[in-house]
């Protein structure tokens, strides 16, 4: 059986579908999305983490560092990321956790086995395993390892991807997965371009292919003012949903700035500082014009009127 | 539904009362025993003295008032029992001036304490005489905080009532005590002459309670007559009506029940200072049958029955505990007196007993808002989700009730002591997470164990490191024990050491409740006291049972964790190095203390390394405790679960293997330490999980939540979702503190602004601002869990 990489396994999801559900999140996606709130998940390879204000300038690091990557000024430690090999020799000596790794290798047993600690939580309300990432479509191999092996235990998945992965990948994915919850972050081409680094054309058409099939599916919109939150763009992504074959329901994300500080930590400037969170009217709005389209549409999940 | 003005003004009253001690109790008391001295038994006399209390305390009914009587003379006035204990000029001081849980002492009351009462009951109390009869060992391991005693200033009491008072009135009591003293066998019954004095004794108790009654109708009568207001006239009149017929008869109507139950409350919190105060468990049961005759009659709506539910809730508010000083109030420093009502569940023959009533009563706990009465939800496999729903509503607004409780497993726990299933059914939670069959038994909680002190004491072979006394048997240096199993078997002899200890010091101090202090008026209420002819601290409950309350599961496993793995498994650390450092308190070992604190499998994190350890230290203490035998006929069983005393327990023991430094407070219940659990609630449900639940008489699991977690359908389900899978893990109790740690720093920082904050502690609710800053810093530190 394969292996990956992954970040992280959080229990007690409760916002990556239905009930009670635990995310894996693996590394690599094909976008590089300005307000990307895990940056750690990126890159496929493992990668520093540093978290600055947890260092007490010890010093201990320095000495254990093959390359000597590592320096101290006043306050905290600083690494050079060219020289730095991700050996993780350090992050073994540093006690207060100011040095960190993202990124694991695992097995599918490995993960399965972490997996299966919460299905007495998952039976409850048909909770499961939600696979994030990263795009986890990225690691296509591991990923379709994983959920055979979930399918084999009943387990339900989902699978939260941006879409932008060649067909025969979404085609695979699809024979596995019970859930997939699909991105959509902007219907105009050059703008997603922009702001993603990727062409939304893959997206788009792989999925109106998973309609067509009539994948379940639940898309989400992460609605970030300045970016997506325009009427042009609603407008455009209710159009582009009441269009295809099968009936999906949309669930706005909006967006929040908890993402931006791990940019830092990667050694990366966040390319979207002054961005804020929408109103309530945005969201309002735009949940009015999806519903306008004769849309489901929900907010965190939540039906927008229970608020 | 907001408050109605009358609801609105007594809960205003209540709340901004300030707790104050009255002597009036003491001082009658006094005037009791100074002029009747001698001449009968034990228990006719101090049912006397309850006659005598009855009949000269001050009588009053406050302004709209519709449930009347108080203990004291005023709401919040608050007396003392010296017979038990009569606080010294220092006590007094002590309670006038402390900073928490505090009672304004008037000089006049000093005055009468100086003067009357101390020079009468020097040398009299029951306190002096328990504290006399004491071995030196005892003595020793209550110094160092080993355990903690409950009966040395509060009587034995850990018991709720049943249904009976809603069919039978005392009048039919009296006929059960009349026909059982007709029965007597002076004959064959070497005993007969004792119950025969017990059962008169009862008797008496039964008469001053009617007349106490009576006290109040002719007070109400009165004032009807001069009320000016044609409403409160009625109202005054119907008072009279009520007080006339119970509880002397059953109730007839919602009104009667309510008011019924509160003069026997009020009975039972006068005659002793009981723990755990009484309370009329299943509410909700209990008046489900007058509810829907009376809203089929027309003459109660549900508005009527919500606005008196209303002024019985104020009525708990206005009696707060009684004074505790020294150890008792380190234990348990609260106002809260302990009275849980229960909710829901299932009925004796095991059918759903949610019913509109519960609903209601939910709604009144979220309308009332008041940190007493305390209230639970029992929540059986066969309730719906709408009711754990509503509850969570409730906690969703950042008030720490209703606590949640596994119907189901109650069951089961009190089905394994030996009750009937429909015993067991009739029972539930009272006091913080204590299991009991109501009406029917006496389940005695004797004190708080510190179980991490008997493992820092095993690590000093018998030698308390705090004060150097050497304390317990020696059980080896740890410095040449070899394996871990060297360390468990250590330990497991230095437990068995104190437990004998507490053990034998229980069963002198049982007898002494039994021999000074019979409770006549208790023992009508607890079956089968009356047929037994037998006081309820004599063995004349159905069911006694004793407890002792581990205290510091979590603490202690991440401590025995932590030398397992570092000392013994992974060798990263010697035992001389690991010692030392915590002689030193770990200055000069920070590294080894971030090691032990971080780089270490932690109880509460579903991480076998750690949940095997706590369930074999889970299995040492029941198997130490669990079947001994009390002095009652009955048994010892187990709980876990601390009120406050995890602060205090933690005050006495010195830095521990888990990395916490000397004098942090120790874990609670059995939650995992305060921030050692880092993978969410399911996780730590499912760690807390792996222990046997069923074979205890309670557990008490803390989770603190952000508000955000319940926010909307989804999050109310999710929490639904937790809570059940934990009850199929047979989990006995989970409760919430849904507040953001800003609030509670806020709070700190201005407490005046936050008077009203109310945060589940630890299997009860309080004050936020009522909490030393020590419980405030702790319950701060609960790892929040926030949704991702």
């Amino acid at each position: 059986m394969s292996t990956g990489i992954i970040f992280d396994i959080k229990r007690f999801a409760i916002h990556d579908g239905p009930g009670v559900r635990t995310t894996v999140f693996l590394k690599g996606c094909p976008l590089r999305c300005w307000t990307c709130h895990n940056p750690e998940g990126q890159r496929r390879d493992v990668d520093m983490f540093l978290r600055p204000d947890r260092c007490t300038v010890c010093g201990d690091c320095l000495s254990i560092c093959p390359p000597n990557a590592i320096s101290l000024n006043d306050h905290t430690v600083l690494v050079d990321r060219e020289s730095c090999d991700i050996c993780g020799e350090c992050v073994e000596t540093c006690l207060t956790g100011a040095l960190e790794i993202a990124g694991r290798e695992a097995t599918v047993a490995e993960v399965i086995e972490e997996v299966e600690r919460d299905t007495i939580y998952y039976d409850e309300g048909g909770g499961g395993v939600t696979f994030s990432g990263g795009d986890p479509l990225h690691q296509p191999r591991f990923l379709v390892d994983l959920l055979e092996e979930c399918k084999r235990r009943d387990i339900r998945t989902a699978v939260d991807t941006s879409g932008c992965v060649p067909r025969a990948v979404v085609r695979t994915v699809a024979e596995w997965a019970d859930l997939f919850l699909y991105d959509i972050k902007l219907m105009d081409n050059e703008r997603h371009r922009q702001f993603t680094g990727a062409s939304n054309r893959r997206v788009l058409q792989n999925l109106r292919w998973l309609s067509e099939q009539e994948a379940h599916v639940r898309i989400r919109l992460p609605l970030i003012p300045d970016v997506n939150a325009d009427e042009t763009n609603i407008r455009a992504t209710g159009a582009f949903v009441s269009s295809l074959p099968t009936r999906y329901p949309v669930d706005i994300l909006p967006y929040h700035s908890i993402g931006a500080d791990k940019h830092e930590r990667l050694g990366r400037t966040y390319r979207l500082p002054e961005a804020k969170a929408p109103s309530d009217a945005e969201v309002a709005d735009a949940v009015g014009i999806l519903e306008g389209f004769g849309l489901d549409v929900t907010v965190r999940g939540e039906s927008h009127a229970f608020k | 539904m907001p408050l109605s003005e009358r609801v609105r003004h007594l809960r205003e009253q209540s709340v901004n009362a300030p707790a104050t001690l009255s002597s009036e109790r003491a001082l009658l008391v006094t005037e009791f025993y100074e002029r009747d001295d001698a001449g009968t038994s034990p228990a006719v006399r101090r049912a006397e003295a309850f006659r005598y209390l009855l009949e000269q305390k001050h009588v009053f009914i406050g302004d709209g008032e519709l449930i009347v009587g108080e203990r004291g003379p005023a709401p919040k006035a608050t007396p003392t029992f010296p017979e038990i204990c009569c606080h010294s000029i220092e006590d007094l001081q002590i309670l006038h001036s402390r900073e928490k849980v505090s009672f304004t002492v008037s000089e006049k009351d000093c005055q009468t304490f100086r003067d009357r009462l101390i020079p009468f009951w020097k040398g009299r109390t029951l306190r002096e005489l328990l504290f006399q009869e004491m071995t030196p060992e005892w003595q020793d391991a209550y110094d160092a905080g080993i355990f903690t005693e409950f009966m040395e200033q509060r009587a034995p009491g850990h018991t709720v009532l049943d249904g009976k008072i809603y069919e039978k009135g005392f009048l039919d009591f009296k006929q059960d005590i009349e026909r059982n003293l007709n029965t007597l066998d002076f004959f064959g019954d070497p005993r007969a002459y004792e119950k025969q004095q017990e059962l008169k004794a009862m008797d008496i108790c039964a008469d001053a309670l009617i007349q106490y009654a009576a006290r109040y109708a002719t007070l109400a009568r009165g004032m009807a007559e001069v009320e000016k207001d044609l409403t409160r006239k009625r109202e005054l009149e119907r008072i009279a009506d009520v007080c006339n017929r119970v509880p002397a008869h059953a109730p007839r109507d919602f009104w009667e029940a309510l008011q019924y139950y509160w003069f026997v409350h009020l009975g039972v919190i006068t005659e002793l200072n009981t723990w755990d105060s009484f309370n009329p468990g299943h509410l909700d049961q209990h008046l489900h049958p007058l509810y829907c005759q009376g809203l089929a009659e027309g003459t109660l709506t549900e508005e009527s029955a919500r606005e008196l539910l209303q002024c019985f809730w104020v009525k708990f508010n206005n009696h707060p505990a009684p004074p505790k000083v020294g150890v008792t109030a380190e234990e348990s420093g609260t106002y809260t007196d302990f009275a849980q009502i229960n909710l829901g569940g299932v009925k004796p023959d095991g059918s759903d007993a949610v019913n509109d009533v519960t609903y209601l009563l939910l709604d009144v706990i979220e309308e009332m808002r008041l940190v007493q009465p305390s209230s639970s939800i029992q929540l059986s496999k066969r309730n719906a989700d709408r009711f754990p729903r509503r509850a969570a509503k409730i906690l969703e607004t950042g008030f720490g009730q209703p606590s949640i409780f596994n119907c189901d497993v109650i069951v089961q726990e009190l089905v394994r002591q030996g009750k009937t299933v429909e015993d067991a059914r009739s029972g539930g939670s009272s006091g913080c997470v204590e299991v009991g069959a109501f009406g029917k038994e006496n389940y005695n909680l004797t004190g708080y164990f510190n179980m991490p002190k008997v493992l820092e004491i095993t690590l000093n072979n018998g030698r308390d490191p705090r004060t150097g006394k050497a304390i317990g048997i020696e059980t080896g240096d740890p410095r040449t024990f070899e394996t871990f199993d060297d360390l468990m078997a250590a330990y497991k002899r230095q437990l068995r050491h104190f437990i004998d200890i507490k053990v034998r010091g229980n069963n002198v101090i049982e007898r002494l409740w039994a021999l000074y202090l019979p409770t006549p008026f208790l023992s009508l209420l607890i079956d089968d006291c009356i047929e037994r002819g037998t006081d309820y601290h004599d063995g004349g409950a159905r069911y006694n049972t004793s407890y002792i309350q581990g205290v510091g599961l979590g603490s202690l496993t991440d401590t025995v964790t932590a030398i397992k793995y570092h000392v013994f498994d992974e060798r990263t650390m010697s035992m001389q190095e690991l010692l030392q450092a915590l002689e030193d308190d770990f200055t000069g070992h920070e590294k080894t203390r971030l090691v032990l604190r971080d780089r270490t499998p932690k109880y509460g994190n579903d991480d076998d390394y750690a949940d095997d350890i706590m369930r074999e230290l889970f299995e040492a203490y029941f198997e130490t405790v669990d079947g001994r035998k009390n002095t009652k006929g009955g048994t010892y069983h187990i709980n876990l679960l601390p009120t406050t005393c995890h602060i205090y327990f933690g005050s006495v023991v010195q830095a521990t293997a888990d990395g916490r430094t000397a004098g942090e407070p120790l874990s609670e219940g059995v939650s995992p330490v305060q921030g050692a659990d880092r993978h969410g609630p399911t996780a730590v449900c499912r760690s807390v999980g792996k222990m046997d639940h069923a074979r205890t008489g309670g557990t008490l699991l803390n989770q603190k939540l952000t508000p955000g977690l319940l926010r909307g359908e989804q999050g109310l389900d999710k929490f639904v979702q937790l809570v059940r899978s934990y009850f199929r893990m047979d989990g006995h109790h989970i409760q919430f503190n849904v507040i953001d740690t800003a609030t509670l720093k806020a709070a700190q920082e201005e407490p005046e602004k936050y008077r009203d904050l109310v945060v589940r502690v630890a299997g009860y609710s309080d004050y936020f601002c009522d909490l030393s800053k020590a419980l405030q810093d702790e319950i701060i530190a609960r790892t929040e869990h926030a949704g991702l």
